[in-house]
């Protein structure tokens, strides 16, 4: 750990930073303290707006034109950033800190090769021709690129999301920095792509011997990667101490609230709704007299409104709140609801051998292969891919959006449901809805909440006058938006909200399958737990049929009866939730859940994958898996597709591997 | 006690976009301008000390005096009546021929951005024909043809006007089609004319905005040398491009007979530009 | 090699079909629009028989499909009719007066190219400060006034007042290169002031993009010097697009010079247009816009043909 004589890879003290908006200066940091030792790892967590970007920046010495340091100091190397000359800040930059960021494919020039861009780290530190080219080629070499030189000639546009993020990571290395600042790096990536660039950095950090600035919004993560984590709430650091030890028992009472947002540990929804925090999180530079988190704490004293608390060290671990010791230990909470058990509805929705092909310019793209799933009334269907699997295509293709190929039928209740939407009747219309991933686009700005609804229930339910306004009321309320919200524009919504309303218009028209894509993921995780129960909540209410998808496991795990995994379009493991879960686990699957970080943070056996998830276009022959499958056995794998087989009740895979050699968990 | 809990005001954007606009000293200035020179072309006729059109032969050519301000002209007019009285025509033609292409052009670049497809391709093509000639040269090729009158010159300019309004319609809309609200209304199997005028054209208009402003300035631009040319405003309106036409061979010796409408065509066109730049501003916000 | 030659080849393809509806509009324009045309031409006082044995002469009395065909038939050999003011081929006028047309637009883009990309480079680069205000007020100010403004602006303070500038656009048969260069630079200043705002400002907003964008922050923050960042990663993304609008400036380049080329006396392109339409010989100003928009096509083929060169995305293929 960090000893009193060493000089901190990265030391903060009191910094409070402002953004000046529209003529009004707005602080957006007050008093950030922290410490990274030499080696060490911390990981900065924080929800939206909690100030951890500008953090990041601010670290560096990069600021916009409207921002400014109010107060505070950040040291690098024992060095003042802020009182460096600009010859001496580039030198620092150069060999001392470096930066990762969270979008690659934008952190990369696009009109140079990443050769290019590669070398000139090697350049500017003053080693430059042919050893700049072997330091290139090296460090693509550690970061795992198979092929160096091939890469290097190539222009970023060029490589995968995940090539992308590696050169971006072999720059930052390249120069041996004291400190390497990670903004998100993971985000967008896929699961698999994410376990091994995570798994990267691990490496790649006990090699140089790197301290680390881990940021991130999500807490698992930053359990697996960092030796001490931070948690920021609204400009400032609620608690602070030792990984392990702050995720077992929080001395925060926001840390402990967002812990048990989480669906953890095999929870599902039956067994109770999801812990919420109530009220919403401070927008950037709010000002409040108290405690930030009172207004939404459950620990709430006289004393906390009026006295803002200070970062007191308590034995190891640093907590900003006046009652640390009330925090009961962090053990998964849920409110009971009333969940009964249904007995199993007849099939509400049946796809028969569902195929997609589009025309693209490279030749034809088949999407989906010849799906076959069953959807009952009252059931949560989650479907599980990452890029490439086809499960927005298979959304579109349900909706009517995308017509699926000749040859496949969906059936809805009895009658065939005609493949392009506007053939469809009316009914069939209502009866499948969806609600989006990002909520930012799928309300019309220029109308306000009221309106967007009243429309729906026009349309869907052929509702008008005065029986409608009262239905949009009534609608909007059981979805939990307020009143006083009805006649604002989506702008001045928060994304709970905004999800909300979109949630209340695809339930107008009294839906009997609901489409979910991934309606979760662009929101906060104290916000995810009162959406996923309000989906959940509405289900058990009004027997609505849920098609969830989602890259999330924990999600999905809560949420969903029944789990298919996709994977370039064909169906590889579809059963119940727990059975998917508790396995045996098709390859694909195993590789999936193990790639998934959980808050426990223990070391577990990551099944890699090889090489990169292959392009829709490419042929397939024999399992579409094979070429990455670290369970293959032999030349059938590569030759001979394998067929669905049903190996007990309710479960299904497709493997050539016999049962009992499959993975358990 | 903590943050406030409000009922926030239900503020639209335009609401916003006019209290930025207000604020910014380009919108301001551009306004400022423009505003005078609408007033001269609504009151003109009151306020110019002498006739513009009154010939007054003996004192041709007298440069700027306390009497004339600024100077008379070959037939004795006095030129800064002539200045004021001259932007009631341009002010006429302009606008309404901006009016017409943004009208048609919306229309044109809503229906091909949201259709797509063929029509979207043909569409296209002839935008593409339209605009590989000069708005000179096309309103030249026209008014040749149909002779020149206020309201040809309007109908010429409008509907040259038109391609280029369409295709920045065209690309906002391309934007907008593929939000999800779109989808969100064709799983309520609403029209198409519903989702193009009601849903879409709102969240639009901005850029339209924006980009009409910028045209009434090339209009003002296209009539002004029009009229140079003598396509244009035809005699004896004061109009400032027929003035300078008329009196440039004199520009030498008499230079105030073509400065000061030429500088006052120049503000004008800064004007609109102004405005424009500074709505651009307060929209992108 | 052959992703060039494709898309070079599918770039014609849409040119020739553009150039096909711009003919047809041309045509229609000149020939339909004013309905009669010897009563056109003759004006409407003139008697019946008159004007019907001036449209038979002329072969406007056939059917406009054969009218059309006939035309654009013999334009692509060479043949662009005869004028009905001069009874001589058009063709030579139009050659001659683009020649001289061309030379002006080199002038144009010689001064105004490099000047404006300086511009609205550096005034990116001092965003917001007094250079910037500077640059871009003034360019926005001389965007907007009429070339005939300027140009008469110009030619009383250059040309009049302080007497360093020729006021006409001709020259001496005999004189030099050198000699014919200084009669051009005064007809070549209004445009250059038109066309400086415009494609300052472009280069000013792509420059500022760059400069905003990630992969700035990503050249700052690996520790290189300032001018590394701007020669290597920043000019080039901010001055692609600007190519572009470049070429379609410099195509309007061919027929807007109608204004000037008018003030200043010189017998460009612009000016045969202008004259054939105020003597409403159709022939002749078919021929000479046909012509205008031809060059634009020409010089926005090579514009996309340079865009397609220089940048990488296109070049090289998809993703992966």
């Amino acid at each position: 750990m960090l000893s009193a004589t060493e000089t901190p890879a990265l030391e903060i003290e009191d910094l409070r930073f402002a953004y000046t908006v529209r003529g009004r200066e707005r602080e957006v940091l007050h008093s950030l303290s922290l410490r990274i030792g030499r080696g060490e790892s911390y990981g900065l967590v924080g929800e939206s707006g909690c100030g951890k970007s500008t953090a990041a920046l601010a670290a560096m010495r990069y600021l916009p034109a409207n921002g400014r340091i109010v107060a505070g100091s950040v040291r690098i190397d024992g060095r003042d950033l802020y009182r460096l000359s600009n010859q001496d800040l580039r030198r620092l930059r150069c060999d001392v800190v470096s930066m990762v960021y969270q979008d690659p494919g934008r952190a990369l020039n696009p009109s140079l090769t990443i050769g290019r861009q590669l070398r000139e780290v090697f350049e500017v530190a003053g080693r430059g021709g042919a050893e700049s080219a072997a330091g290139a080629r090296d460090m693509l070499r550690r970061v795992r690129i198979a092929d160096p030189d091939r890469v290097l000639d190539r222009y970023p546009h060029q490589l995968s999301g995940g090539m992308q993020q590696r050169v971006c990571i072999a720059m930052a290395l390249a120069s041996n920095p004291a400190l390497l600042i990670l903004d998100e790096p993971t985000t967008g990536l896929d699961a698999t792509i994410e376990a091994e660039v995570l798994d990267l950095i691990a490496q790649l950090r006990a090699d140089f011997g790197t301290a680390i600035l881990f940021i991130s919004h999500n807490l698992a993560v930053v359990a697996e990667m960092c030796d001490r984590v931070g948690i920021l709430y609204g400009g400032a650091l609620a608690e602070e101490g030792a990984a392990r030890d702050l995720f077992e028992s929080p001395r925060h009472p926001y840390t402990a609230a967002l812990l048990q947002c989480l669906p953890r540990a095999g929870q599902q929804k039956q067994q109770g709704r999801l812990q919420t925090i109530p009220g919403a999180l401070p927008s950037p530079g709010e000002i409040v007299s108290g405690c930030a988190f009172a207004d939404r704490c459950a620990y709430t004293q006289a004393r906390c409104r009026t006295e803002a608390p200070l970062l007191r060290d308590i034995g190891g671990r640093r907590t900003r709140c006046h009652f640390p010791e009330r925090i009961a230990a962090a053990a998964p909470g849920s409110v009971d609801a009333a969940c009964p058990t249904r007995e199993p509805a007849p099939a509400l929705l049946r796809l028969d051998q569902i195929s997609k092909t589009y025309a693209t310019v490279h030749g034809p793209a088949k999407v989906l292969h010849e799906i076959s799933l069953e959807l009952r009334a009252g059931e949560t269907l989650g479907v599980v891919g990452e890029s490439g699997s086809g499960k927005s295509t298979l959304a579109k293709v349900i909706l009517g959006l995308a017509p699926h190929d000749a040859g496949g039928r969906i059936e809805l209740g009895s009658a065939t449901l005609p493949r392009d939407l506007r053939r469809r009747a009316g009914d069939q219309v209502k009866a499948i809805q969806i609600v989006f991933q990002n909520p930012e686009g799928a309300l019309n700005r220029s109308h306000a909440v009221d309106r967007i609804i009243g429309r729906a229930l026009t349309k869907l339910s052929g509702l008008a006058g005065a029986v409608r306004a009262g239905r949009v009321a009534s609608l909007l309320e059981s979805m939990q938006v307020a009143a006083r919200y009805f006649h604002v524009f989506p702008r001045q919504l928060s994304g709970g909200l905004k999800q909300r309303v979109a949630i209340a218009r695809a339930f107008a028209g009294e839906p009997r399958i609901v489409v979910c894509d991934e309606p979760t993921s662009a929101l906060d995780v104290s916000v995810q737990a009162a959406i996923l129960n309000l989906l959940a909540e509405l289900q058990a209410q009004k027997s609505v049929a849920y098609v969830f998808i989602s890259h999330d496991l924990g999600v999905v795990r809560y949420i969903a009866d029944r789990i298919m995994v996709l994977y370039l379009g064909r169906v590889l493991e579809i059963g119940s939730a727990a059975q998917v879960f508790a396995g045996p686990h098709h390859p694909y699957t195993e590789a999936l859940l193990s790639s998934a970080p959980s808050l426990e943070g223990s070391p577990r056996d990551r099944v890699a994958l090889k090489g990169e998830i292959p392009s829709v276009l490419e042929r397939q022959a024999g399992c579409v898996f094979h070429s990455r499958c670290p369970r293959k056995f032999g030349a059938l794998c590569e030759t001979e597709p394998p067929p669905l087989r049903e190996f007990e009740p309710g479960h299904a895979l497709r493997c050539h591997l016999p049962v009992d050699e499959l993975g358990r968990s | 006690m903590s943050v406030a809990a409000v009922a926030p005001p239900a503020v639209s954007r335009w609401r916003d976009v006019r209290r930025i606009a207000l604020r910014s000293p380009t919108f301001l200035s551009g306004a400022a301008i423009v505003l005078f020179w609408v007033g001269c072309a609504l009151f003109g006729a009151r306020l110019t000390p002498y006739d513009p059109l009154a010939d007054d032969v003996i004192n041709s050519l007298m440069p700027p005096s306390s009497e004339h301000w600024f100077g008379t002209d070959q037939l004795g007019r006095d030129v800064f009546s002539r200045v004021i009285a001259g932007a009631r025509d341009i002010l006429t033609v302009a606008p309404l021929a901006t009016g017409l292409g943004t009208a048609a052009g919306a229309s044109l670049g809503l229906a091909s951005g949201y259709f797509g497809g063929w029509f979207d391709a043909i569409v296209g093509r002839i935008i593409d024909a339209f605009l590989a000639l000069p708005l000179i040269v096309v309103s030249l090729l026209a008014l040749t043809a149909l002779g020149t009158s206020n309201a040809t010159v309007v109908a010429v300019i409008g509907l040259s006007f038109t391609p280029i309004i369409a295709r920045t319609v065209r690309a906002a809309v391309l934007g907008e089609r593929e939000l999800d609200y779109v989808v969100a209304c064709h799983l309520r199997m609403e029209s198409s004319a519903y989702i193009m005028f009601v849903e879409i054209l709102p969240n639009v208009v901005a850029p339209v905005l924006v980009e009409a402003t910028v045209r009434l300035g090339y209009a003002i631009f296209a009539v002004a040398t029009l009229s140079f040319l003598g396509f244009g405003i035809q005699p004896p309106s004061p109009d400032w491009g027929l003035s300078i036409a008329t009196n440039y061979s004199l520009v030498g010796d008499y230079y105030w007979t073509v400065l000061f409408d030429a500088l006052a065509i120049a503000s004008l066109v800064i004007g609109v530009n102004l405005l424009a730049d500074g709505l651009e501003h307060a929209v992108r916000d | 090699m052959s992703s060039i030659a494709a898309f070079l080849g599918q770039r014609l393809g849409w040119a020739v079909m553009t150039l096909l509806i711009l003919s047809v509009m041309v045509f229609f324009g000149a020939q339909v629009l004013p309905g009669n045309i010897g009563r056109a031409i003759l004006g409407p006082l003139a008697d019946v028989a008159a004007v019907t044995a001036l449209n038979h002469e002329l072969g406007v009395d056939r059917p406009l499909w054969v009218q059309y065909w006939d035309w654009i038939s013999h334009f692509v050999r060479g043949d662009m009719g005869r004028s009905f003011i001069y009874h001589t081929p058009v063709f030579p006028f139009v050659a001659a007066s683009l020649t001289k047309s061309l030379a002006l637009a080199l002038v144009v883009c010689v001064l105004v190219i490099p000047l404006s990309l300086a511009g609205g480079v550096y005034a990116a680069l001092k965003a917001h400060r007094a250079a910037d205000r500077i640059i871009t007020l003034t360019g926005l100010a001389m965007t907007v006034v009429p070339e005939f403004v300027s140009g008469i602006i110009l030619i009383l303070v250059f040309g009049v007042w302080l007497r360093w500038l020729p006021i006409s656009a001709k020259w001496a048969d005999d004189a030099g290169l050198l000699g014919r260069l200084d009669h051009l630079i005064l007809p070549a200043l209004p445009l250059v002031l038109i066309l400086f705002g415009y494609i300052a400002k472009m280069a000013r907003a792509g420059t500022l993009a760059a400069l905003e964008s990630d992969y700035t922050r990503t050249a700052v923050l690996k520790g290189l010097p300032q001018a590394t960042v701007i020669g290597r990663h920043v000019l080039r993304n901010a001055l692609l697009p600007t190519i572009s609008v470049i070429g379609t400036q410099v195509g309007y380049l061919i027929g807007g010079l109608i204004v000037v080329e008018t003030l200043f006396n010189y017998r460009g392109i612009g000016a045969l247009i202008f004259s054939a339409a105020k003597a409403k010989d159709f022939p002749m100003l078919q021929a000479g816009v046909l012509t205008v928009g031809l060059c634009y096509t020409v010089a926005a083929i090579f514009a996309d043909l340079l865009f397609y060169l220089l940048n990488p995305r296109l070049r090289s293929g998809g993703a992966r």
